[in-house]
């Protein structure tokens, strides 16, 4: 049985293509509008991901490259669900994340910022979520970075978030930020995004309750994928 | 005032940045973290069908390539069967990750050539791989697909290269085909600009 359809991506609450205060976003923005799809297998259908694809450590940011040490940095938690549409929990699909360290410095070969590298902090972590769509993170807090924009941006405090969902159309990279962070509403990527409550929703909460007393503070930070239709009365094949 | 409909709202996309690799790809950032990255082999070692392998280069508005591009394919089988929708072999993912080249952009991959697929309505959809672009200045992730230009009845007969209206642009979905290697240039934008699908 072909699984049910999505609900279709709401194109005014995520950014459009061309954002021209993101500069990058200038020459890379198709022009032409989408071509709308129905979905058929091809987008219904997506990878999965199994407990022995991945180790333990994978999720643990401040052990899993810590060489002679843990990582300079605020410990934090970031926890969460990944949801559909409905409310619906997302069990058992792939969250990946990616961050600069507490310096706000990536370790990538292409970033260049004066900011140590950490010899203790890789900055990607990956997890599965478990049966209720929850998944969760240790990591240290990222740094603001300066970018190349305008010649003084300097990105909000973030983690990049990839998340998969059951099917190949509900594929979603995004970014957390942290609550209270003033340089959310100044940052030209954030702004790419028209909605200010779409803004907010990608704002992760302080979470004391999660927090581990005298050892890291915690964020929460739900995601939401694109819900599937009910199916209440079927479509007549086309030409029947 | 009606009821309310309290359904959530999809999180909103954001660029995946230039260090996208860090997350998806460490190996190619420069480091090693993970004992299995994943993403490297799109079909196992026992998949049936022709062995093929896919160069190509995604280039901006300005016809430089988009050498910080990161590329995800989801195919079916030979059999034309996706993971998860029947059998396939054993090790079959179907999906995987293609990073092109830093210094020239070029990027290539091996697979096998996927089977039709059945679509919407039974009708049969021309063998194709399903791909989804992010990169640096690319606000959401970017959907389409690479045909085969080897399978010209079926892809003349294909329920959505035929939802193109202009009829040359449904070139741009098409690998030129040489044995069993295919060429597939990407164009974000510009006089070839490729046709990207809202699905
Ligand atoms: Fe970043």
């Amino acid at each position: 049985m072909t699984p049910q359809e999505l609900f279709q991506r709401d194109r005014e609450w995520h950014p459009p293509a061309y954002t021209k205060d993101y500069k990058t976003s200038v020459a890379r923005s198709p022009r032409n509008a989408l071509l709308s799809v129905q979905n058929s297998d091809s987008e219904l259908t997506g990878p999965t991901f199994g407990h022995n694809d991945f180790d333990p450590l994978d999720n643990d940011l401040i052990r899993n490259y810590a060489k002679n040490g843990g990582p300079i940095g605020e410990r934090i938690i970031v926890h969460g669900r990944v949801l559909d549409e409905l409310g619906r929990p997302v069990p058992n699909t792939l969250v990946e994340i990616w961050q600069a360290n507490a310096g706000g410095r990536y370790r990538h070969k292409k970033d260049t910022y004066l900011a140590p590298i950490d010899p203790n902090f890789g900055g990607c972590g990956r997890t599965l979520t478990d049966d209720n769509g929850y998944y969760v993170f240790r990591t240290v807090k990222p740094g603001a970075y300066p970018w190349r924009n305008w010649v003084n941006n300097w990105r909000p405090a973030h983690i990049h978030v990839s998340v998969f969902g059951t099917a190949f159309a509900q594929r979603l990279i995004t970014q957390m930020y942290f609550e209270g962070d003033p340089l959310i509403a100044k940052c030209p990527i954030v702004k790419t995004i028209p909605d200010q409550r779409a803004i907010d929703q990608l704002v992760a909460a302080l979470d004391l309750n999660a927090t581990i007393p005298l050892d890291s503070i915690a964020y929460k930070f739900d995601i939401v994928l694109r819900g599937h239709r009910s199916t209440f009365f079927e479509n007549r094949p086309e030409g029947n | 005032m009606v009821q309310g409909l309290n359904y959530l709202k999809e999180s909103a996309s954001q660029t995946a940045g230039p260090y996208v690799h860090i997350g998806l790809a460490p190996w190619a950032a420069g480091f090693d973290i993970y004992r299995k990255e994943l993403g490297h082999d799109i079909t196992g070692p026992n998949a049936k069908g022709e062995r093929i392998t896919v160069t190509g280069t995604v280039t901006d508005g300005t016809g430089a390539p988009v050498k910080d591009v990161l590329i995800e394919v989801w195919q079916a089988n030979a059999d034309g069967v996706y993971p998860g929708k029947g059998a396939v072999e054993d090790g079959f993912r179907g999906w995987g990750r293609i990073i092109p080249d830093f210094d020239t952009g070029v990027f290539s991959f091996e697979t096998v050539k996927p089977g039709v697929v059945i679509g919407r309505n039974s009708r049969p959809m021309a063998p194709h791989l399903n791909l989804w672009l992010v990169a640096r200045g690319i606000n959401i992730g970017l959907n389409t697909r690479m045909y085969f230009g080897d399978e010209d009845a079926a892809n003349a007969a294909d329920p959505v290269l035929n939802l193109i209206e202009q009829a040359h642009r449904r070139e741009t979905l098409i690998a030129r085909a040489d044995g069993n290697s295919y060429h597939f240039d990407i164009c974000l934008q510009g006089d070839a600009e490729t046709v990207f699908l809202d699905v």
